[in-house]
């Protein structure tokens, strides 16, 4: 049972008056992470869209110590500083509760350019929290593909829509024997709240994504964020689920796509809202290529679905 | 011998605003019918920016952008969408 909305504490992270767009999922979820670790923090971020929204020198966006680090080091920066947190608690220079470390990194930075240093940090089992909001494209650049952006998608690097498959970087994670992986999406915040809670609680390596739509990259109406995000979940675009120890569990919706007690939407209703599939849905092979993205679509479901018996 | 370890101090404080006055980019302003209102917080919960007070369900207007997800997201309809003079 998730947590109520009317339960969850008060305390906010994320400051009002930052620079991030109006409807920015990723604040969005960044106000849910804040409420789940508290100010007991400290926060990296790789170039992404959030480093754009901390505001402007010499005021800050996010009410923690915020280290801005190079794209290619989330993983690396986060374990130097845990362990250097954990040797100053050792000299006696830290009293009480040790921080939570976490990198806020974006779907570039944890899907490609990332990548290396973050599956190193996850074969050491570093204590820290590593946070993926996953917008589908390079969205502070101004929407250049990446290996998150779904098939048939429209990006400034691929104009006539992408033709390969998204990775599932999440199940990638898991692969790593982490601790803690679990997927999330700013339509459901207490099911994100519940996951952030747990990982806190959690030593050793933990992941969390995020999907997270951004209107300017999706070409949505700005106030649909949280509809989309909603409808993304429902189609089984986007599944929610949390593995702890290697056992994988679902979240509601998902569970019961996964356990066959609902069958997901469509998923051309969840494409026909967005613009970035638009040139896509007037070509003459239209039919083709969306059977292609729902091909794709339940191709995860049944894999994650056998991928969750495996326990052992 | 100098000291080794120095404090840092660094570059930026959090403050409110830290992207300015951001309430002056909006272009339809969120009002809220409180006759209609039930307080579920939905609009709370979802608002990118916390602006949204969750007791009185108040709007501060200094920093909303107008971004309308609390508009969509209200279950009885008490946020409309005006446009802003």
């Amino acid at each position: 049972m998730a947590t109520s909305i009317k339960k969850l504490p008060e305390i906010e992270q994320v400051l009002s008056g930052n620079g991030a767009c109006g409807g920015c999922p990723a604040t969005m979820a960044l106000r849910m992470v804040g409420k789940a670790l508290g100010p007991n923090a400290i926060m990296l971020l790789t170039p992404a869209c959030s480093v754009a929204s901390m505001g402007m020198t010499p005021k800050l966006g996010y009410n923690w110590p915020c280290i801005n680090i190079t794209f290619a080091s989330a993983g690396s920066s986060a374990s130097g500083i845990s362990h250097a947190l954990e040797i100053m608690q050792e000299k006696g220079r830290i009293e009480g509760e040790l921080p939570t470390v976490f990198s806020w990194v974006g779907d570039g930075g944890t899907y490609d350019i990332g990548f290396q240093a973050l599956s190193a940090a996850a074969e050491r089992n570093e204590n820290i929290i590593h946070f993926c909001y996953n917008n589908e494209a390079y969205s502070n650049t101004g929407v250049q593909r990446s290996g998150a952006t779904p098939r048939g998608t429209f990006t400034t690097t691929t104009p006539t829509g992408k033709r390969q498959p998204k990775k599932n970087m999440a199940h990638m994670m898991l692969e790593h024997n982490i601790p803690y992986v679990a997927t999330a999406t700013v339509a459901y915040p207490a099911d994100l709240y519940d996951k952030v809670v747990k990982a806190k609680s959690i030593k050793g390596m933990k992941y969390i994504e995020i999907l997270a739509p951004c209107y300017l990259g999706w070409q949505f109406d700005m106030p649909d964020t949280v509809q989309l995000s909603r409808m993304a979940v429902r189609s089984g675009a986007w599944l929610l689920w949390e593995a702890e120890n290697g056992k994988i569990s679902f979240s509601n919706p998902t569970a019961h796509f996964i356990n066959g007690k609902k069958t997901p939407d469509q998923v051309n209703e969840y494409l026909m809202r967005q613009g970035r599939f638009s040139r896509l849905l007037q070509g003459p092979d239209a039919k083709e290529r969306i059977a292609e993205i729902q091909g794709d679509v339940d191709r995860e479901i049944a894999f994650m679905r056998e991928r969750a018996k495996i326990t052992i | 011998m100098r000291s080794v370890t120095k404090a840092y101090r660094p570059i930026s404080w959090p403050t409110l605003g830290a992207g300015g006055d951001t309430g002056s980019w909006r272009v339809h302003r969120p009002v809220v019918n409180h006759e209609l209102c039930t307080k579920c917080q939905f609009c709370w919960v979802y608002c990118p920016e916390a602006v949204i007070d969750r007791k009185k369900i108040t709007i501060d207007y200094r920093y909303c952008k107008g971004c309308g997800v609390c508009a969509v997201e209200c279950p009885t309809g008490a946020i409309a969408m005006e446009k802003e003079e």
